[in-house]
């Protein structure tokens, strides 16, 4: 079956059952790799994307249900809170491997959205969702805290 | 279907953050010099290996400097490690630096990027590399301008005429400097540490701009054209087969290609794929459909009856058993006997698994009897010879690329996956990638073993300690590589059993057998994990039934500064593959250490009411480690309100990046302590995804984390797996300072999600 798709802006016509899961569409069909597999059920927050704003897990969000709306992945994220993201991530050296930093930066990007200036627990609610077994979450509030200040100004 | 070919998927892994299309990037000339084609170089054999500067930089016209990192890059920044060695010494501004990944070849010598020694084994010969070249460049430019090499210096890209002001830029001068032979070592000069400019500094990361992007190529994310994709059902026990299977149902799945059984595996399993049956679709996720309709009958083999609860008992019992003196000093055994006072513990650690955040994925492609494999690998050397070993043929045609590695923790120095990818791409007749789901990760890993230890200490009237007992009884490595093999070789033992420093009159340590019943791997840090568990927690019991300070208690066992040698006591001890001379085991640093942290902590401080500290201090991979937890049970609720680790990793080439692995390692090793349980019934492993396989999230980790480094010119020690050992027996010891109640068994938390010292989370 055809859907149609806009991501990152722009539209794609992909042959794909619509319970595929957006996840393998993105990086399968697409060549959209930069979004992450890493459990498949909802649990690590490697897949995050953002459809119509909103953090989802594109591992279980079935690629007929974002037909039609806006789904931004790491690929094409952007606006102030994303450039602070990235610049307080590179500048403070979050990731180790990088493997679940796609996600984590999605899911910072939304949080910051939603909560400009994020406490301590905030931050643990909007981030706990992403796992990374590189532990590099002492890194990633101090990049939430520096990239909310950054944001302030 | 989009998909780029190979060579651009690599590109884009330069920090550049080149274009995908091969077409938008121009190469200057590539100038390298070929000199191993008729002779080795005057640098081919020097300590470390290979040092030729051809080997490792390609100068560019426009001064770009093409640094080939031989190592796997998995988070640890190793390519902003080998690059800061040899850029220093080529003297080349940073933003000229581009990072070209290495194939798997001897050529480079050891690759195995494991056992935290990149920087350790390559820190002098990748620098003489640099400097060799640098060297070359003046001595090109003293002749052009007809002066004495030495008026003339490399620096930051150009070589400068110091008698005048005339300078030329590297890229010029490359060409005559290519014609040149490299110094030998004894003319090589390397720059005094003072003059650094990016090692021991916190050099910005060369990987790090293109991950905030999404940019870059893992494993996972290899695509080539005409690619099919695979997931396979493997048997639930090791050594289990085929015994029939049902494919119609999966081959209605839209997507499905095929399914193909793969051969049994044989003991010992070594590298070898585990077998099963393939579901070969157009993409994953119709591979991953297909599998879930697959239906398969399994023999279950000899490994069906593993049951972790029976299996502690039977590791308790052994370890209660006299064992096989392994180490010894004085009289241990009489001196216990006649203790004023005897104090024994057991404690058990259960397998654990690496769960990097990317599981094993492989692709490769034949062309006639040639193959060519892209894999997340740590060791691309051996995932040649696996290859041509599972594939029969010579190890000559077999090439391996080496991606990004989502994490590696030692999972991917295994090779089973890169070799079924090879062995279904041959049978498809087209490029195959291989997905290991989170599910296969857990389920058929390569498992962290499962332990149990006994202490036994004797204390006088004063309640020093003087004697020291340790018993560990584990299923070994060796047993995944040499059927049988059920006995604790001094390869796990020098991994903190072997090598306890401590100043008592009588020690020893004894092993006992045990059986392996699924493939025992390594995982960061390896035996360290439960070694310093034991150790580092008995310790903390010495000190209560002594009535004194732990930290105090601790300082007085480690003893005054001194060098131990545990081959003087009977132990075979290879020092991590370093030399005992250059790395010794010097008590002196491990109290540093224990007393930067209890400072730092402020040991001895009031606490709020609930709250306890825990301290450890633990040598490994040459490097000490020494951390302070602090704990809080309010309302039966267990918490780490903060966290201070202090690392003496001798010279360390990137400040930045070292802290950040003390930080990961102490947290990856919390979650372990916290969370991390593994078990088999009937042979198969229970756990299969997150979180019934739990690890430490955001909100789980403590809001506080201080980690340090001390600066050292001592030579380089490991720094990926140090800090990981000494974080659950600090937890332990803080959880006790809290609560009164002696943790020895781990995981903390359950299955059930709740704590074992009666409250839940
Ligand atoms: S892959 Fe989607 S949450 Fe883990
Ligand atoms: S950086 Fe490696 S998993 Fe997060």
């Amino acid at each position: 079956m055809s859907i149609t798709l806009t991501i990152n802006g722009e539209e794609h016509e992909v042959e794909a059952a619509p319970d595929t899961p957006l996840l393998w569409v993105l990086r399968d069909h697409l060549g959209l790799t930069g979004t992450k597999y890493g459990c498949g059920v909802a649990q690590c927050g490697a897949c995050t994307v953002h459809v119509d704003g909103v953090p989802r897990r594109a591992c279980v969000a079935p690629v007929g249900s974002v037909a039609g709306k806006a789904v931004v992945t790491i690929e094409g994220v952007s606006g102030p809170e994303a450039d602070a993201v990235r610049e307080a991530w590179t500048e403070l050296a979050v990731p180790q491997c990088g493997y679940c930093q796609s996600g984590q930066i999605m899911s910072a990007v939304a949080l910051l959205k939603s909560r400009p200036s994020p406490s301590d627990d905030d931050i643990d609610r909007g981030m706990a969702g992403n796992i990374c077994r590189c532990a590099t979450y002492v890194r990633i509030r101090r990049a939430i805290k520096q990239a909310a200040g950054e944001g302030e100004r | 279907m989009p998909s780029s070919p190979p060579a651009s998927s690599f590109l884009r892994l330069g920090r550049r953050g080149f274009a995908a299309g091969a077409g938008s990037l121009v190469l200057g000339v590539v100038l390298r010099r070929h000199l191993r084609a008729d002779a080795p170089g005057p640098l081919a054999d020097v300590e470390g290996g290979d040092a030729s500067p051809d080997l490792w930089i390609a100068l560019e016209e426009d001064g770009t400097a093409r640094i080939t990192c031989h190592r796997s890059e998995m988070g640890q920044q190793v390519w902003t490690a080998m690059c800061q060695l040899v850029a220093e010494e080529l003297e080349v501004p940073w933003e000229k630096v581009v990072v070209e990944q290495a194939l798997g070849d001897p050529k480079y010598g050891d690759q195995n990027t494991d056992g935290s020694r990149s920087v350790r084994f390559n820190f002098t010969r990748l620098r003489i590399a640099g400097a060799a070249m640098r060297q070359m460049l003046e001595q090109a430019a003293a002749t052009r301008w007809g002066v004495g090499a030495a008026q003339c210096r490399g620096v930051q890209g150009e070589v400068v005429h110091e008698g005048s002001d005339r300078r030329l830029p590297y890229g010029e001068l490359a060409a005559a400097a290519a014609a040149l032979t490299p110094p030998p070592e004894r003319r090589i000069q390397l720059k005094d540490p003072d003059q650094w400019r990016y090692v021991a500094k916190p050099t910005p990361s060369l990987t790090i701009p293109a991950i905030v992007k999404g940019e870059g190529t893992f494993g996972i994310d290899v695509r080539l054209p005409e690619m099919l994709y695979a997931v396979v059902a493997r048997p639930p026990q090791v050594l289990g087969s085929v015994r029939s299977f049902d494919d119609t149902a999966a081959r209605r799945v839209p997507g499905v290609v095929r399914t193909i059984q793969l051969p049994a595996i044989t003991a010992p399993v070594a590298f070898k794929p585990l077998g099963g049956v393939a579901v070969v679709a157009r993409n994953t996720w119709a591979a991953i459909r297909g599998r879930e309709e697959l239906e398969v009958e399994w023999e279950a083999g000899p490994n069906a009856s593993y049951d972790s609860e029976a299996y502690a008992e039977t590791l308790f019992a052994q370890v209660r058993e006299a064992g096989r003196v392994r180490r010894e000093r004085g009289d241990t055994m009489g001196a216990l006997d006649s203790a004023h006072q005897r104090v024994e513990a057991e404690y058990y650690v259960p397998h654990l698994a690496h769960s990097m955040m990317e599981p094993p994925a492989a692709t490769a492609r034949w062309d006639g009897d040639r193959v060519e494999c892209w894999a997340c690998t740590q060791n691309p050397q051996a995932a040649r010879s696996t290859v041509a070993q599972v594939c029969g043929v010579p190890e000559a045609n077999v090439t391996v690329h080496v991606t990004w590695l989502g994490g590696g923790f030692g999972r991917k120095s295994k090779q089973d996956f890169v070799a079924e990818a090879a062995l279904l791409a041959r049978e498809m007749g087209k490029p195959v990638k291989v997905t290991w789901t989170r599910e296969d990760e857990l389920r058929h890993g390569y498992y962290h073993t499962v332990s149990a230890q006994r202490l036994e200490g004797a204390l006088d009237e004063s309640g020093a300690c003087t004697a020291f007992l340790h018993r560990t009884v584990f299923p070994p490595i060796a047993s995944t590589f040499q059927e049988g093999a059920n006995e604790p070789g001094w390869g796990d033992l020098r991994l903190g059993a072997s090598d306890t420093p401590f100043a008592v009159p009588h020690l020893r340590l004894e092993t006992g057998e045990a059986e392996a019943h699924v493939r025992i791997g390594w995982l960061r840090s390896v035996a360290n994990i439960y070694h310093a568990f034991a150790v580092q927690s008995f310790v903390a019991e010495l000190a209560h039934a002594a009535g004194r300070d732990p930290k105090d208690y601790l300082l007085e066992l480690i003893g005054p500064p001194r060098e131990i040698d545990p081959r003087t006591e009977g132990a075979e001890y290879d020092n991590y593959g370093s030399s005992m001379d250059t790395h010794p085991i010097d008590t002196g640093r491990l109290r540093a250490v224990t007393e930067m942290v209890a400072e730092l902590a402020d040991w001895g401080r009031t606490l709020p009411e609930g709250h306890g500290l825990g301290i450890a201090a633990h040598r490994s991979f040459t490097s000490y480690v020494a951390t302070v937890v602090e704990v809080a049970m309010v309302d039966d609720r267990l918490t780490i309100p903060a966290v201070w680790s202090v690392m003496d990793a001798g010279t360390v080439v990137n400040t930045d990046h070292a802290l950040s692995q003390l930080e990961g390692g102490t947290l990856f090793g919390l979650s372990n302590a916290l969370y991390g349980e593994i078990t088999a019934k009937d042979g198969a492993i229970v756990q299969d995804n997150f979180p019934r396989w739990r690890v430490m999230r955001m909100n789980e980790s403590p809001p506080r984390m201080e980690a340090r480094l001390v600066p050292s010119g001592a030579p380089p020690g490991g720094v990926g797996e140090p800090p990981t050992p000494p974080a659950a027996p600090a937890l332990a010891n803080a959880i006790f300072a809290a609560t009164g109640t002696r943790v020895r068994r781990l995981p903390i938390f359950g299955a059930d999600r709740r704590d074992r010292l009666g409250g839940a989370r």
